[in-house]
């Protein structure tokens, strides 16, 4: 049991930061609450896909310039020195994405309350219902 | 609209330290090949000099340097240069974005040069215009 | 209902932590990410490209097109909140 914990230790951190913005997302009424909760179920994704990326012993993924590396392009390096490149790369796009997704939901929460005036879900939701809406959802 | 701001000290240290964050942010797009850094790294550090600069002084005085049409343009600018790159390694022979055909000395690292200033154009460009669309909006 | 909330979100992380028994250790270096094509990108990384940061190699050279999407999407969001905020209706 402990050496589950302790081989798995970053799993089970970012599982409890996941479901911390889990809740926030399900359980507040407050439209920027949701969307901090958005980032932070986001982020915790992101930081997991890259601590799986992690070697023992092994260095950064960038040849530098001294002694310790041979930047001779004729010499094959040993790959178990170098942490694994690849979730470096493709957790790069998502964290682009996941800035512009907030851009954009930025924007929305800007026209919805320039329009109703309010930004609870609660609200919002009498407020449409109320104007003759009748496809609203009801809670 | 961002007032510009009267304390004299804010003003000061932002119009002294725009310079240097540009030059830093341009540094990490070119070194990008040889340290930690690359296009969206050196394009988010150059939009956040804009927006220092706005904050410091007011968005009038930003959207006199640097017009909103053109910021507009920077955007689908890098876009085009990057699938232009594409195109002319399909129009020489090779496959789409195979940058091993282009007739310079070491083409795939000039095609990644490229690649990476077009990235970091359009990411400055569309952070100031996402900055001053949720701005100047009443 | 907040207690629903409470139960829902704690059922949901047991079953995952549940669900990550078989999941390597941190750092081992036999992992399955670690195995079938990246030790190709570090080993003939600075060969063939000339460039000595992999990541870089990989995002720009190995992995162009995705990179292209990625351009576009944040094209792409400039120009809905462009969208949402400025046009829609004309100013007569």
């Amino acid at each position: 049991m402990t050496e589950f914990v302790i081989g798995h230790f970053n799993i089970i951190t970012y599982i409890v930061l996941m479901m911390i913005g889990f809740y926030a997302m399900t359980g507040k009424t407050n439209l920027v609450k949701k969307l901090v909760g958005m980032n932070i179920f986001q982020w915790s994704i992101i930081l997991f896909v890259v601590s799986l990326g992690a070697k023992r012993g092994a260095t950064i993924p960038i040849l530098l310039d001294d002694a310790n590396h041979d930047r001779n392009p004729e010499v094959v390096l040993d790959a178990m020195q170098y942490v694994n490149p690849l979730p470096h790369v493709l957790m790069l796009t998502a964290i682009v994405v996941g800035v512009a997704t907030t851009g954009v939901a930025l924007a929305l929460l800007l026209r919805i309350y320039s329009q109703y005036g309010t930004l609870e879900e609660d609200e919002l939701l009498e407020t449409i219902r109320s104007a003759g809406n009748p496809s609203a959802p009801s809670r | 609209m961002i007032a510009e701001q009267q304390s004299i000290i804010v003003k000061t240290l932002c119009r002294l330290l725009v310079p240097f964050i540009q030059m830093f942010g341009l540094y990490v797009i070119m070194h990008g090949h040889s340290s930690p850094g690359g296009g969206f790294q050196g394009g988010v550090i150059l939009a956040s000099s804009f927006i220092l600069l706005a904050i410091g002084f007011g968005l009038e005085t930003v959207k006199q340097r640097f017009s909103i049409a053109a910021v507009t343009v920077f955007t689908s600018t890098g876009v085009l240069l990057y699938a232009v790159t594409g195109i002319v390694c399909l129009l020489l022979g090779a496959n789409y974005l195979d940058y091993g055909i282009l007739p310079v000395a070491n083409p795939r690292s000039i095609g990644m040069l490229v690649i990476e200033v077009s990235v970091g154009i359009t990411v400055m460009a569309a952070f100031v215009s996402i900055f001053h669309d949720l701005i100047t909006f009443e | 209902m907040k207690s629903l909330h409470l139960v829902v979100t704690s059922v949901t992380g047991f079953l995952l932590i549940l669900g990550s028994l078989d999941v390597p250790d941190t750092g081992d270096p036999s992992s399955p990410p670690s195995l079938h094509v990246s030790p190709r990108y570090i080993e003939r990384g600075f060969a063939e490209t000339d460039v000595p940061n992999m990541v870089t190699a990989v995002l720009a050279d190995y992995r162009s097109f995705d990179t292209l999407g990625e351009v576009t999407v944040v094209f792409a969001a400039a120009m809905s909140v462009l969208l949402i905020l400025r046009g829609g209706r004309r100013r007569a």
